[in-house]
C-alpha cells in the first residue's frame, strides 16, 4: 500500500496541474541547455564545414571569427605551395542584411574559391555553384528556395542549392556565394558614394584582393603545428591549426554566452528547487492532521519521511517529462537552433533528482515535527 | 490470565503532569491514580481544561507524565524519570484510538483504512485485507469498504474508525468524544458496540465525553478538576 501514491491519485487534478506548472519551469531549463548547445553547434559547424587542418590570418589576429583579418588573396598560392599542405583556398566572411519579399533577411556571407576548400560540403537540394558569379547555395534555414533571386549589394544572385545546419554564432543562416562575387560585395559602394571616392581620386586605391583567410588541407602525415610555424616566418601571417580556431572561439566568441546561459540555468534551478520545496510544503502542511493519525496508530518515520520524499520524486520525475515532451514539440519553432543530447536531459534529470530530495527536507522536517496529539485535539 | 477479566489493564499511578516552569508552569495533571480492568468501559467527565485529555495523552504514551509511573497491560511504560523508548511500537500493539472527527485517511478507502494498521504491524496485503473486511463486516459497513471517507456518513465513517481501532486486537481503547458528531441513535449504536467488543476481546475502554446521553453505558465515570480525580461513580449502569 503506497501512501504516497494514494494521496496522488486521490488529488490527482491538483497534482497534474503542479506538475504542468514545473513542467513549464523544467522546458525553459531545457530550451536554456539546448541554445546553449547549439550556440555552440552552430559556432563550430562553421569551423568545422570547410573540413581543414590550417587557418592562415593577419598576423596578429585571432581571426576570422574572434577578429577582423584580412590577408593578400595571393597568400593561398605561397600557402598551397608550402611543404606538406595538399590543398589551400582563399575564403571570407561578412554579414549582410539583404532585402527579399518585403522582409529583411540577415545572412552571413561566406565567400570561397570554387574547387578549393571552403564551400558547402553536403547538398540537400539543388546543386553547388557551377558559375563564376551571381550565383548562391543557401542554409535552409533563410528562407530561401532553389530558384529564388535575391539582391546582395547592388546584384541579383540566384539561389541554386541549399545546406542544412550552416548558421553562424549569432544564429545568422549561411549563404555561399564565390570568393569574385564576396569581394565586390565587400568593397562595393552605392553610385553616390562611388562617385565622391573617384572624385577624390581613391576610387579604386584600395585593393579588391583581400581575404579574410586561407584555409588549408595537410598532407595525411604532415604535422600542423609545424606548418603553421613555417607560416608564421612570414612576418605578416599568423597560423591557426583547427583545434587551436576551435578553442578560440569556444573560448572568445561562445564563453560569454556560456557564462550568460549557466548563470540563468542556475537561476532557474535555485527557482525550481525553492518552487518544489514550497510545493511538497504546502502539501505537507496540508496533510498535518492526517500524518499526526499516522503517528498515533503507529506509524513509523520511515512510512512518513517516504511518504513526502516520494510525492516530492514524482513531482519532479512528472514536471521533467512533461517538460522534455513540451521542449522536444516545440524547438524546432524556435529562431535558434536547439540542440538537446540524451545527457543533457539525463543530467538534469539527476539534477533535479537531488534537488528534490532537498526541497522535501522542508516538508520532512515539518512532518517530523507534528504531535500524535494533534490526532486527538484538545 | 489475558481472560482474566479483573485483570488490570490501566494502571496510572500518582502520576502528574505539568507544562512550564516557574511564573509559565501549568500543572495539567495532580498525582491522578486511575486503574482500568479488562473488559471496563470506563468515562473521563470533567469540564474544559480540567485534564481528560492531557490524560488521555498520557495513557495513549503520546506525552510522557512528569512523574508517577504509568503500567499498560503489564509494561511499564513511565516509572518517574524512566520512559520507554518504544512507545510508537506500543502504540500500534497495544492500543486502538478513536477520534471525534473519525480522522480516517481521505484517500484510503474504508478498507484500507482498517488494512494500513495491519499493513504497519507486519502482516500481509492480503491477510490486512481480509481482516478489515472481516471487521467491516461485523460492523455492519462492510457494504461500504470501497467507498472514500468523503462519500461516508458519520454513523458509517465512526464504525470504519472503530474498525481501524480494533484491527490490531488492541488491550486498550481510547476514544476521544467518540459519539460527538453522532445524533443520539447513532451515539447509543456506537457505544453498544464498543462495550461489546471489549467485551468481546478482554479490552478496556477510556473515553473522554461530554455527552449525557450515553453516560449509561460506561462502568465508570472518573470525574477530573483542575487536573485532579475529583470522584469516581461506579457501574454507571
Amino acid at each position: 500500500m503506497n501512501l504516497a501514491y494514494r494521496d496522488v491519485r486521490h488529488n490527482l487534478f491538483r497534482f497534474v496541474l503542479t506538475c504542468l506548472g514545473l513542467s513549464l519551469l523544467m522546458a525553459v531549463v531545457l530550451a536554456m541547455i539546448g541554445i546553449y548547445n547549439g550556440l555552440v553547434a552552430d559556432a563550430l559547424n562553421i569551423v568545422k564545414a570547410p573540413r581543414v587542418d590550417l587557418w592562415v590570418v593577419e598576423s596578429g589576429t585571432q581571426g576570422p571569427f574572434a577578429e577582423a583579418s584580412k590577408i593578400p588573396g595571393g597568400t593561398r598560392d605561397a600557402v598551397t605551395r608550402l611543404h606538406g599542405v595538399a590543398e589551400a583556398g582563399s575564403i571570407s566572411y561578412q554579414t549582410v542584411e539583404a532585402p527579399f519579399r518585403g522582409e529583411t533577411l540577415r545572412l552571413y556571407v561566406i565567400g570561397y574559391e570554387p574547387g578549393h576548400p571552403g564551400g558547402p560540403e553536403a547538398i540537400s537540394a539543388g546543386r553547388g555553384i557551377s558559375q563564376s558569379h551571381f550565383e548562391i547555395v543557401a542554409d535552409a534555414k533563410s528562407g530561401l528556395s532553389v530558384g529564388d533571386v535575391i539582391r546582395l549589394g547592388r546584384d541579383p544572385f540566384t539561389v541554386v542549392g541549399l545546406v542544412e545546419d550552416t548558421t553562424n554564432s549569432a544564429g545568422d543562416p549561411a549563404v555561399f556565394i564565390t570568393l569574385r562575387d564576396a569581394q565586390v560585395l565587400q568593397t562595393q559602394l552605392a553610385p553616390s558614394a562611388q562617385r565622391v571616392q573617384e572624385a577624390r581620386g581613391a576610387g579604386l586605391l584600395e585593393s579588391q584582393d583581400s581575404v579574410a583567410a586561407v584555409i588549408a588541407r595537410l598532407e595525411p602525415n604532415a604535422d600542423p603545428h609545424a606548418v603553421a610555424q613555417t607560416v608564421r616566418q612570414w612576418k605578416h601571417l599568423g597560423a591557426l591549426t583547427q583545434a587551436d580556431q576551435e578553442s578560440i572561439l569556444l573560448m572568445s566568441v561562445v564563453d560569454r554566452a556560456k557564462r550568460q546561459i549557466g548563470l540563468f540555468l542556475g537561476i532557474l534551478l535555485s527557482v525550481s528547487a525553492v518552487v518544489i520545496a514550497l510545493i511538497i510544503y504546502t502539501m505537507t502542511m496540508e496533510k498535518l492532521k492526517q500524518i499526526a493519525t499516522l503517528k498515533l496508530i503507529g506509524a513509523p518515520d520511515r512510512t512518513i519521511v517516504g511518504l513526502i520524499v516520494q510525492q516530492s520524486i514524482a513531482l519532479g520525475a512528472v514536471g521533467w517529462s512533461f517538460g522534455l515532451i513540451l521542449i522536444l514539440l516545440v524547438k524546432d519553432y524556435f529562431p535558434r537552433r536547439v540542440v538537446l543530447e540524451p545527457i543533457n536531459a539525463a543530467a538534469l534529470a539527476g539534477i533535479i533528482l537531488f534537488v528534490c530530495i532537498v526541497a522535501s527536507g522542508l516538508g520532512v522536517r515539518a512532518a517530523l515535527k507534528v504531535d500524535p496529539a494533534t490526532a486527538i485535539g484538545g | 490470565m489475558l481472560n482474566d477479566p479483573r485483570r488490570v489493564i490501566v494502571d496510572v499511578a500518582n502520576v502528574s503532569k505539568h507544562f512550564g516552569e516557574g511564573d509559565a508552569r501549568v500543572d495539567a495533571l495532580k498525582d491522578v491514580d486511575l486503574s482500568v480492568q479488562a473488559g471496563e468501559v470506563v468515562a473521563l467527565l470533567g469540564p474544559s481544561g480540567s485534564g481528560k485529555t492531557t490524560l488521555l495523552n498520557v495513557i495513549g504514551c503520546i506525552i510522557a507524565p512528569s512523574t508517577g509511573k504509568v503500567t499498560l497491560d503489564d509494561e511499564v511504560v513511565y516509572d518517574n524519570q524512566w520512559l520507554r523508548d518504544d512507545l510508537r511500537k506500543l502504540r500500534l500493539d497495544k492500543i486502538g484510538f478513536i477520534f471525534q472527527f473519525h480522522n480516517l485517511l481521505p484517500f484510503l478507502d474504508a478498507k484500507d483504512n482498517v488494512a494500513l494498521v495491519l499493513k504497519l504491524a507486519g502482516k500481509s496485503t492480503a491477510e490486512a485485507q481480509r481482516r478489515a473486511i472481516e471487521l467491516l463486516d461485523y460492523l455492519e459497513v462492510g457494504h461500504r469498504k470501497d467507498a472514500m471517507p468523503a462519500l461516508l456518513s458519520g454513523g458509517e465513517a465512526q464504525r470504519v474508525a472503530i474498525a481501524r481501532a480494533l484491527a490490531n486486537s488492541p488491550r486498550i481503547i481510547l476514544a476521544d468524544e467518540p459519539t460527538a458528531a453522532l445524533d443520539s441513535k447513532r451515539a447509543g449504536i456506537v457505544m453498544d458496540l464498543m462495550r461489546k467488543l471489549a467485551a468481546e476481546q478482554d479490552a478496556c475502554i477510556i473515553a473522554v465525553t461530554h455527552d449525557e446521553k450515553i453516560y449509561d453505558r460506561f462502568d465508570k465515570l472518573f470525574h477530573l478538576r483542575d487536573g485532579q480525580l475529583d470522584g469516581e461513580e461506579g457501574d454507571a449502569t
